[in-house]
């Protein structure tokens, strides 16, 4: 995994609430065997006409977001389906950072585990970022994520929350299975004593 | 000792470690696998090296991709990235020695169907799947939620899930539901109630005494959705109906060991005096059968009820509202029952059991479907179609004009070749109407197996009970 420590780009604005992982990556994307290669079907639907040209007002065939590493977003980003073809779709595209006021919680972990920092902000600093972000690609956001902040175009400073297990798998590019094989004693004991407790399970 | 809620319980009794940070390892009992979501994990563990930790602890069945036509036993109705996926299930399957059922075997089905129905879902236990909707499997009192790719490959190498824990969230139903009133009316009455963001951060536990008077399959219809609301998990606690649907099932404990596991399950259930962090009452007899009318599981109402307006929210849902109302073709004003549809799919692992069926046939017996109605039956499992045919259910669907279809996922998300087409309008018993969901611009109206019935036959979105009227 990537790891992510501090990130400068441009942030494209999504305010619709509700952006679901159907809208993020649709299904027809979802018979693929491996992790990479989804990037150009990103937001299909809203971001392609049938007939395959691309949708000139979708934010990210706008030219001055077509570099977007970071979205704002609206409320309950990634509801929906535990594909984490969502957040491999956003990885090939180039999406590093989602912000926004709450995100759905498998869609969440997906992004720890693939080197994307989601950041939950209140309503208020959602607004502020969300209009920065709409000043187009001369505006870039810079998340520092070991300083815990996401800086705004013009210098506008504000403090997000972070897990700091997870914090440190994204800095350092840990892998989380290599971890708990560390623990693997406490898991074999468990399993011994959880036979003798409920040996139904 | 002090006061406990279910989820405590059964977290408390799967902590394998616990960080100073709170960051907790959970062991994980059940472990059920599709296609879609497995290929990368099986993958990486052959990148690096690794084993299934517990491969008589999981469970592979293929659900999402297969065709449900009677000819899918010829492979050329699969397209050949649909039929690599299943391929590949297959092939890991064998060389990784987990549980498996094959498109051919009568026991396949939707993952969700399948894990209740052989046993291998028990009260107390902790359930993961590559898929949303493990939340079904709550319903037995078990902690069961859907995991990302990462997240299989990490179960599959050491049968734990990193895991913080989430708040605790009591959903009561009181009183009993009224006729032509099921469960998928609460579980969407309820998702309307908090909206999808409303369960983010939360385990629900559903009670009261609608839920109560719930058979398991009503139950599982509840907890099903829970995702829908945003919560990691549903819970309902196990009494004498989850022992009764569990006794006897292939991977069900037997003998005196069946007697040591029921012991231990009517330990299960929320203390006296448990912390809440959050709570909602719903009065049973309030709930009307509902519908959808929007592109999100939260834009519902009852039958009776008109198609809203953008005016009438506030914040972010305005535009989305707007948005939907555009993607719907819908005006507001318009009652919802004047909604005219072109497709009824009955099935999913919300709404795809023997009871779902047993509701739509009572309402379709004797009767037709409107003519120019595209209409199926999906059965959630091979078993439950074969049981639905012992009934005499199958005939009644065919009578009506239904297609009578093999067991999978279906229309639910239309990954295999049952779609809607570009403003397609169709009465789903599935559990999301996403834009696209059931095929591009595609329209679902989400809904209970009996208000399905009851659309197929007028053609256009209907109240249950006026059909119901009829025949008392």
């Amino acid at each position: 995994m990537d790891k992510f420590t501090k990130l400068t780009g441009i942030a494209a604005p999504m305010p619709l609430v509700n952006i679901d992982t159907d809208m993020i990556i649709p299904k027809q994307f979802l018979k693929t065997i491996k992790r990479s290669g989804l990037g150009v079907n990103l937001f299909d639907e809203m971001r392609y006409n049938l007939d395959g040209s691309e949708i000139a007002d979708f934010v990210l065939n706008q030219p001055a977001y077509r570099q977007s590493q970071i979205i704002v977003a609206g409320e309950n980003f990634g509801c929906g389906s535990s594909r984490e073809h969502a957040p491999w779709a956003l990885l090939d595209f180039g999406i590093r950072c989602v912000i926004s006021t709450s995100f759905a919680d498998i869609f969440y972990n997906n992004c720890f585990k693939n080197g994307i920092l989601p950041i939950v902000m209140p309503q208020d600093v959602v607004d502020v970022l969300m209009e920065d972000a709409k000043k187009g690609a001369n505006a870039r956001q810079t998340i520092d994520l070991e300083a815990q902040t996401v800086t705004t175009s013009d210098g506008r400073v504000f403090p997000f929350d972070v897990d700091a297990h997870r914090k440190d798998c994204l800095i350092n590019g840990l892998d989380d299975i290599g971890l708990t094989m560390v623990k693997v004693k406490a898991i074999d004991s468990f399993e011994l004593k959880a036979a003798a407790l409920r040996p139904w399970a | 000792m002090t006061a406990r809620t279910l989820y405590d319980k059964i977290w408390d009794d799967h902590m394998v470690d616990q960080a100073e940070d709170g960051t907790c390892l959970l062991y994980i009992d059940r472990h059920l696998v599709h296609e879609v979501t497995s290929p990368q994990a099986f993958e990486g563990l052959r990148m690096t090296g690794r084993k299934v930790r517990a491969p008589q602890k999981t469970i592979a069945v293929p659900d999402h991709n297969v065709p449900t036509t009677l000819d899918r036993a010829n492979a050329a109705t699969m397209t050949e990235d649909s039929r690599i996926q299943v391929e590949a299930l297959d092939k890991n399957a064998k060389d990784f020695g987990i549980n498996y059922y094959p498109v051919s075997d009568v026991r396949q089905g939707i993952v969700h169907i399948v894990g209740p129905e052989q046993g291998w879902t028990l009260p107390g236990m902790t359930v993961v799947c590559g898929d949303s909707h493990t939340a079904t499997h709550g319903a037995f009192g078990a902690l069961a939620h859907g995991i990302g790719t990462s997240e299989v490959e990490h179960v599959l190498a050491t049968q734990t899930l990193i895991q913080r824990k989430a708040k605790n969230f009591k959903v009561e139903i009181t009183g009993s539901l009224r006729p032509g009133v099921t469960a998928k009316d609460i579980t969407l009455s309820v998702i309307g109630a908090t909206g999808t963001a409303g369960g983010t951060g939360y385990v629900i536990e559903y009670c009261g005494q609608a839920i109560r008077e719930l058979s398991m399959e009503g139950r599982m219809t509840v907890c099903n959705m829970a995702i829908e609301g945003g919560a990691r998990a549903g819970l309902i606690a196990p009494d004498e109906k989850t022992y009764a649907y569990c006794m006897g099932r292939p991977h069900a404990p037997k003998g005196a060991a069946w007697e040591a596991a029921v012991a231990n399950w009517k330990t299960l259930f929320s203390d006296e005096g448990a912390h809440w962090d959050k709570v909602i009452t719903l009065k049973g007899e309030d709930i009307a059968p509902v519908v959808t009318w929007g592109t999100s599981p939260e834009d519902v109402l009852p039958i009776t009820g008109k198609v809203p307006s953008p005016s009438d929210f506030t914040g972010g849902k305005v535009e989305a509202v707007q948005r939907a109302l555009d993607y719907m073709g819908l005006t507001p004003g318009q009652k919802l029952s004047d909604i005219k549809i072109d497709t009824v799919f009955i099935g999913s692992c919300t709404n795809g059991r023997i009871e779902d069926l047993r509701a739509a046939a009572a309402i379709l017996k004797g009767k037709k479907k409107k003519d120019g109605i595209r209409a199926m039956v999906v059965p959630g499992s091979g078993l439950v179609r074969a049981q639905a045919e012992e009934e005499g259910l199958a005939q009644i669907f065919i009578d009506a004009g239904f297609e009578w279809r093999l067991a999978g996922c279906s229309m639910c998300l239309a990954m295999n070749p049952d779609q809607l087409a570009p403003g397609e309008r169709c009465a789903a018993t599935s559990n999301r109407n996403f834009e696209g969901r059931q095929g591009r611009g595609g329209r679902t109206h989400l809904l209970s197996p009996a208000m399905a019935a009851a659309a197929a036959i007028t053609g256009h979105l209907t109240d249950v009970r006026d059909l119901m009227t009829a025949t008392v």
